[in-house]
């Protein structure tokens, strides 16, 4: 009995990991191409998960289904915020950087307070308790979808990054910002796409964790953290890498909340982060610097 | 790239039996900074006098910022180590020495001699897992951030001292103040943060025109180069590391003894390590009045907001960090070196370019 249970516990956490892998692709394809850190990023997140809400709140629209219009209003939003705030900084030093996304962090967070209040909201779809059952195993059917979710946006954004003329000019400007600049990119321009398609990544995945998790203004911070926590564990700008690590961070913090209490789940994901950081700081899929 | 350190910074001191008496020497200081540093302090020292309580609690918010945020100035605008985890030092100073008065009637000073050396060694241990695995900058930055998260989880779930239901001290209503235990009236504590403000102002004085002050700097701008003149760099990293939490957790004590309340939830949380470094950031990092006048500049301003608010009726929790972001993002937007290089050149007290 207790390893079906245990079995379950595990499904979850891969199939949320999933979902946490996708925000944080947004967060690595930002670092890999644009080289600033987004420190707003869980907070961008909040964004859509409170877009979401309030579309379902006032249309019983479904999150899942308005993920392509809540994705294209954050693309939006990161496109604008790289190309007015974040450009001027590109040549400065990193902690100014830095600072300027705190600062975005600090606006956004507390914006939503003072519109939404610092209680929980949630989604309650019609699926909400649904669940299959495979062999020994229960899946949750939110979790299922917003994994299956999760799994094509990423696809899509491989896909994107191989195939096309935009995405092969990105990866460009990524591998040699001087060379790009020669051959005539508009490296602004690219750089602010790709801020808005990691935008769109992480609005996304705010789609797909509304339906699995509540959203209040204070979890922003924390899913910035997690993101970062999962990206240096898989490695700064590899994509595979990102969503290895989102499947692992959420497989531990599901094993933690079972085995410990579930309050105490995040200290695992930090403990994973600092061992990472000193046996392998490139992280688990990266390249060597 | 040359960054002005500081318009009233020493210069080297001469080489002597009272260095440090030398450094303090306050003969390179224009006659013009002097009398406004006199004024300034004079004003400080008078002005329980004739403020309300509730402009001495505002007082006491300001200093505890210019405090926490010169000791925070150390490892960033000294050293050039970003630490946004410096909760971590304030609650581990906090929480020690209020824990040991609960249970044991240790008093603070005393305790002091248990949660300074907890915080300098958090503070090494933590410096010395990133600047031997080589983590820097932003990766630096994160590390940081993980321990605080870390300790808030981990006191939010340890009994001894009171979990996720909070760590109380006794208080009543106090006629006497008794500095040895720190119970007494708020006047008290506006002198105690005030003193540990000029002396934390004093001590960053004197160490940023010491050798090591000079080291620090020299990592700062280019640490590459540091290394190849010889500069021990790992082990001058450390010690900004360590002197700066250990400075921290004094102002944990304070902070215990003053709300009487720690909840590590809060205590611990990002938001009060960002609170620390604003001060700082919006008066000019690596300056020595940058965090005195950031924390005027901010609390000042903020707390008028909150009055102006309160005036008109409007009751917004956000209205006071949605400030701080946009006055953040201002200043790191047409002032990167911050306001106070700005003031001095309007003052006339640069000393060099």
């Amino acid at each position: 009995m207790p390893l079906s249970l245990y079995l379950n516990v595990a499904v979850g956490g891969v199939l949320t990991g999933l979902v946490y892998g996708l925000m944080a692709l947004g967060l690595s394809v930002i670092f890999g191409v644009v080289r600033v850190v987004n420190f707003a990023h869980g907070e961008m997140m909040t964004i859509a998960m409170y877009i979401a809400v309030v579309l379902f709140a006032a249309f019983k629209l479904d999150p899942l289904v308005m993920l392509v219009p809540i994705a294209a209003v954050l693309f939006a939003l990161g496109y604008a915020l790289q190309a007015g705030l974040i450009n001027p900084f590109i040549n400065r030093p990193e902690h100014s950087q830095f600072i300027l996304m705190v600062a975005v962090a600090l606006i956004i967070v507390n914006v939503l307070l003072i519109a939404f209040g610092p209680d929980a909201h949630s989604v309650q779809t019609s699926y909400a308790f649904d669940s299959y059952e495979v062999g020994p195993v229960i899946i949750d059917a939110p979790k299922l979808y917003a994994a299956a979710g999760a799994v094509i946006v990423a696809a899509l954004l491989f896909a994107f990054f191989r195939g096309t003329r935009i995405g092969q000019a990105i990866r460009a400007c990524a591998d040699n910002y001087t060379g790009a600049l020669v051959v005539g990119l508009n490296v602004k321009r690219l750089y602010a796409l790709t801020f808005g398609i990691g935008a769109a990544c992480v609005g996304a995945a705010g789609c797909m964790l509304v339906v699995i998790n509540d959203v209040s203004p204070a979890v922003g911070p924390a899913y910035t953290l997690l993101a970062f926590v999962i990206v240096i564990t898989g490695g700064l700008g590899s994509l595979p890498g990102a969503l290895l690590g989102g499947v692992l961070i959420g497989l531990t913090e599901a094993m933690a909340g079972v085995f410990f209490t579930p309050s105490a789940k995040s200290m695992f994901a930090f403990a994973i982060l600092v061992i990472v950081l000193l046996l392998r700081p490139q992280g688990l899929l990266g390249k060597r610097a | 790239m040359t960054r002005q350190v500081d318009a009233l910074q020493a210069k080297p001191a001469p080489l002597g039996r009272s260095r440090f008496l030398s450094t303090l020497n306050l003969a390179n200081i224009p006659r013009r900074g002097l009398i406004l540093l006199a004024v300034l302090l004079a004003l400080l020292i008078a002005a329980p006098a004739f403020t309300s309580d509730y402009l001495l609690s505002i007082l006491i918010l300001i200093l505890y910022f210019a405090y926490t945020g010169q000791a925070w100035n150390v490892m960033m605008g000294f050293a050039g180590q970003l630490s946004l985890g410096h909760a971590l030092y304030v609650g581990i100073g906090a929480y020690m020495t209020a824990a040991l008065f609960i249970h044991f009637g240790t008093p603070p000073w005393i305790g002091l001699l248990v949660s300074v050396p907890i915080a300098m060694a958090a503070g090494a241990v933590i410096g010395f897992l990133a600047f031997r695995f080589r983590v820097a900058g932003t990766y630096f930055a994160i590390l940081t951030i993980a321990f605080a998260e870390f300790a808030r989880i981990g006191f939010d779930h340890w009994d001894w001292v009171g979990a996720s239901s909070g760590l109380f001290l006794p208080v009543a209503t106090y006629t006497q103040n008794d500095l040895w235990h720190l119970r007494g009236r708020p006047i008290m504590f506006y002198y105690l943060i005030l003193a540990m403000t000029v002396l934390a102002f004093l001590l960053c004085r004197w160490l940023l025109g010491s050798r090591l002050g000079y080291f620090w700097q020299a990592v700062r701008e280019d640490e590459d180069a540091a290394r190849a003149v010889g500069i021990a760099t790992f082990r001058t990293k450390m010690a900004a590391v360590v002197i700066s939490a250990g400075l921290t957790s004094f102002a944990g004590m304070f902070y215990a003894f003053y709300y009487n309340n720690l909840f590590g939830e809060q205590v611990f949380s990002i938001g009060r390590s960002i609170e620390i470094i604003l001060g700082p950031l919006i008066g000019g990092v690596g300056t020595l009045f940058g965090p005195v006048l950031g924390a005027f500049l901010l609390t000042g301003l903020a707390e008028t907001l909150t009055e102006i608010l309160g005036l008109i009726g409007v009751d917004l929790p956000g209205a006071k960090q949605v400030f701080y972001g946009f006055c953040l993002l201002l200043v790191v937007m047409v002032m990167p070196e911050g306001v106070w290089p700005w003031v001095a050149r309007k003052l006339g007290l640069e000393t060099r370019q």
